[in-house]
């Protein structure tokens, strides 16, 4: 893991034939049809994202039409219509920014917060580590579903909420994968040469450690996407999420699932293949950067 | 080993005591005076300071903390601000019926798991492996929240062949001996009931067994190819052992060590993902409850089955551990 970690991270080592570490890890990713069908479907789903909004003005305040109330797929409406007359194609295309925007954010923060806190944990061991680690046992004590619902339930709804508990629950993977990257490569000869040339610990640790520490941790990022995606819908699904009118997939989930007795497949339908699929799409090109990143990892 | 056991579990009370920290901070994550955000807008101001005393708020927050800790060590885990019933006997009622359906659940993801993981493994790069890689790929992207509604749209509105929520049909009579109504309803051979039981056992089990299984099948897979390449399988076969005694035998015992360990973690999977299996099927256990507390804004509520089931997970984790060292003598306390 060393080598390829290095080799990734600081660019320094080239394969046999001369190609840079980036792109024989990049070769070996769409190598792969699984991963390539991962980054396909990620790629896709982030175009939506940002693509939709430019394209298309929506006001989910004024979308609703009650002559329009559960009407089946048809040309006019490709996912059919949901309880109050609404679009569910729009409105699952529209959600796509929200639900993802929700899960890369939340992600982003876990990453600089929970990697943070793993770094120095590593580097200076004894209390640091101590204390980082015990904080990182608590959370880790609860399930994260339950700790996510539990803090938005108190705090409150909302979106800014329900990013906040996806964070808190997503930053001890990342402490724990980096502070245990730190503690792999604190003993490896680069760096005990920086030491030994007098680099400073910051110097060490921001221009050495950290560098070759992200493979392992670019592989989480793209898995706790995924998670965090599921996560986000769990918690729109229980009404702690985006609030309504505004289109979020789990929530068009929570507003459905009610007449799912009535017969009315296509209001529960779309939106859950939207989740799936995205989640899917994550966790495949996760489990391919894997492979790409450190092919002794390999799957077998 | 015994040495390994007491110092695994000296190291439980630190964490069971910041669990408890953190589950008596949600209280104070409520924005404003809680206890006017747990009664509404509309409370009396007597009301209020009524509230802020049983919750202990008018006292320092150490003060609060030591006494809340208290409390829970004798088994009070605070009372429902909307009923006014204690949150400890209302879940030790509810129990049983979330038990019952993560039971079920483990023991589908069980029986489907293994086999899948040994085959892929067995089989590894066919057809069989690759369907299974997706499968088990696929089960953990999917919302288990989304698939129950699938599975009750699909079996019990489009086939109607099984029930779409509840324990049991409206009208079933059984008198509750453990709360566990299959096992309730075997007891007393109740043989219609228990069938009715388990026709409602189905469809949430099933929705909450789609994890698990994909996560055990997978570690199945992974443990089942690295023990396979080991080189006393290679003895096994040269000795002339049979392929299927060979893998079951031979492999599987081995390999199904860390599988152990994976089928311990799911137990707080099963616990969280049951508040949304529950709310899709109107299971009456603690997943619904929480569900409809957070509707209600009773927080005691929320907090304690939080504290329960953190407490379970920790419990869990240590026993699975202390087993894993018995089974396995080279694991010391570092």
């Amino acid at each position: 893991m060393a080598i390829s970690q290095a080799a990734v991270g600081r660019g320094v080592m080239v394969t046999g034939r001369g190609r840079s570490p980036a792109a024989a890890a990049w070769r070996r990713l769409v190598a792969s049809p699984a991963a390539r069908a991962g980054l396909v479907m990620a790629v896709a789903f982030v175009l939506i994202a940002l693509v939709t909004p430019a394209v298309h003005v929506y006001d989910a305040r004024t979308d609703a039409d009650l002559t329009l109330r559960l009407k089946p797929p048809t040309a006019a409406h490709p996912f059919g219509t949901d309880s109050l007359g609404r679009d569910i194609l729009v409105r699952v295309l529209h959600a796509t920014r929200v639900s993802l925007g929700l899960a890369v954010s939340a992600v982003a923060v876990a990453t600089v917060i929970g990697s943070a806190l793993g770094f120095l944990a590593g580097y200076f061991r004894r209390q640091v580590d101590l204390v980082v680690m015990f904080c990182m046992d608590i959370v880790l004590a609860f399930p994260a579903t339950l700790l996510a619902i539990a803090i938005v339930a108190m705090i409150g709804p909302g979106l800014r909420n329900s990013l906040f508990a996806i964070s808190l629950v997503s930053i001890p993977a990342y402490a724990r994968l980096s502070r245990g990257a730190v503690l792999a490569l604190r003993e490896q000869e680069f760096v005990l040469a920086a030491q030994g040339l007098g680099c400073s610990g910051q110097r060490v640790l921001l221009g050495h450690i950290v560098p070759n520490s992200l493979p392992p941790l670019i592989v989480q990022t793209t898995l706790s996407i995924a998670f965090a995606i599921l996560e986000a819908a769990a918690l729109g699904f229980l009404g702690l999420g985006a609030q309504p009118p505004t289109p979020e997939w789990g929530a068009m989930l929570a507003d459905s699932y009610k007449y799912f007795t009535s017969g009315a497949w296509w209001v529960f339908c779309f939106p859950g293949v939207a989740i799936m699929l995205s989640v899917l799409g994550f966790n495949l090109l996760g489990d391919g950067l894997r492979d790409a990143l450190d092919p002794r990892l390999g799957r077998g | 080993m015994r040495r390994y056991a007491i110092r695994r579990s000296l190291t439980v009370v630190p964490v069971l005591l910041g669990v408890s920290l953190l589950v008596f901070s949600f209280v104070h994550l409520i924005p404003g005076d809680p206890a006017l955000t747990m009664l509404g807008e509309r409370a009396t101001p007597e009301k209020v300071a009524e509230v802020r005393v049983r919750l202990g708020l008018d006292r320092p927050i150490w003060q609060q903390y030591v006494l809340y800790v208290g409390k829970v060590l004798q088994g009070d885990l605070g009372v429902s601000i909307v009923r006014g019933d204690p949150v400890a006997t209302d879940l030790l009622r509810r129990f049983p019926a979330t038990v019952e359906l993560a039971i079920s659940a483990i023991v589908v993801a069980i029986a489907f798991g293994i086999p899948i993981g040994v085959a892929s493994a067995v089989w590894r790069n066919s057809l069989v492996d690759s369907l299974a890689r997706l499968g088990a790929l696929t089960g953990v992207s999917m919302p288990i929240f989304w698939l129950g509604l699938v599975l009750a749209w699909f079996f019990g509105v489009q086939l109607r062949v099984l029930p779409t929520g509840f324990r049991l049909e409206s009208g079933t009579t059984l008198v509750p001996w453990t709360n566990f109504v299959v096992l309730d309803a075997a007891l007393q051979r109740d043989w219609s009931a228990l069938v009715d039981a388990l026709r409602h056992l189905v469809l949430p089990a099933l929705a909450l067994a789609t994890i698990p299984l994909a996560i055990i099948a997978r570690m199945t897979r992974a443990s089942m190819l690295e023990v396979l390449s080991r080189e006393y399988i290679r003895t096994a076969e040269a000795k002339g052992l049979s392929r299927s005694a060979v893998i079951v035998r031979h492999a599987l015992r081995n390999a199904l060590l860390p599988v152990l360990t994976v089928i311990g973690l799911q137990v707080g999977h099963l616990l969280a993902g049951a508040i949304l299996t529950e709310t899709i099927f109107s299971w009456p256990g603690i997943g619904l409850w929480v569900y409809e507390s957070i509707e209600s804004r009773d927080y005691a509520i929320v907090q304690g089955v939080s504290l329960f089931i953190a407490v379970i997970v920790v419990g869990v984790n240590l026993l699975t551990d202390v087993l894993y060292a018995a089974v396995d003598p080279r694991i010391k306390y570092e």
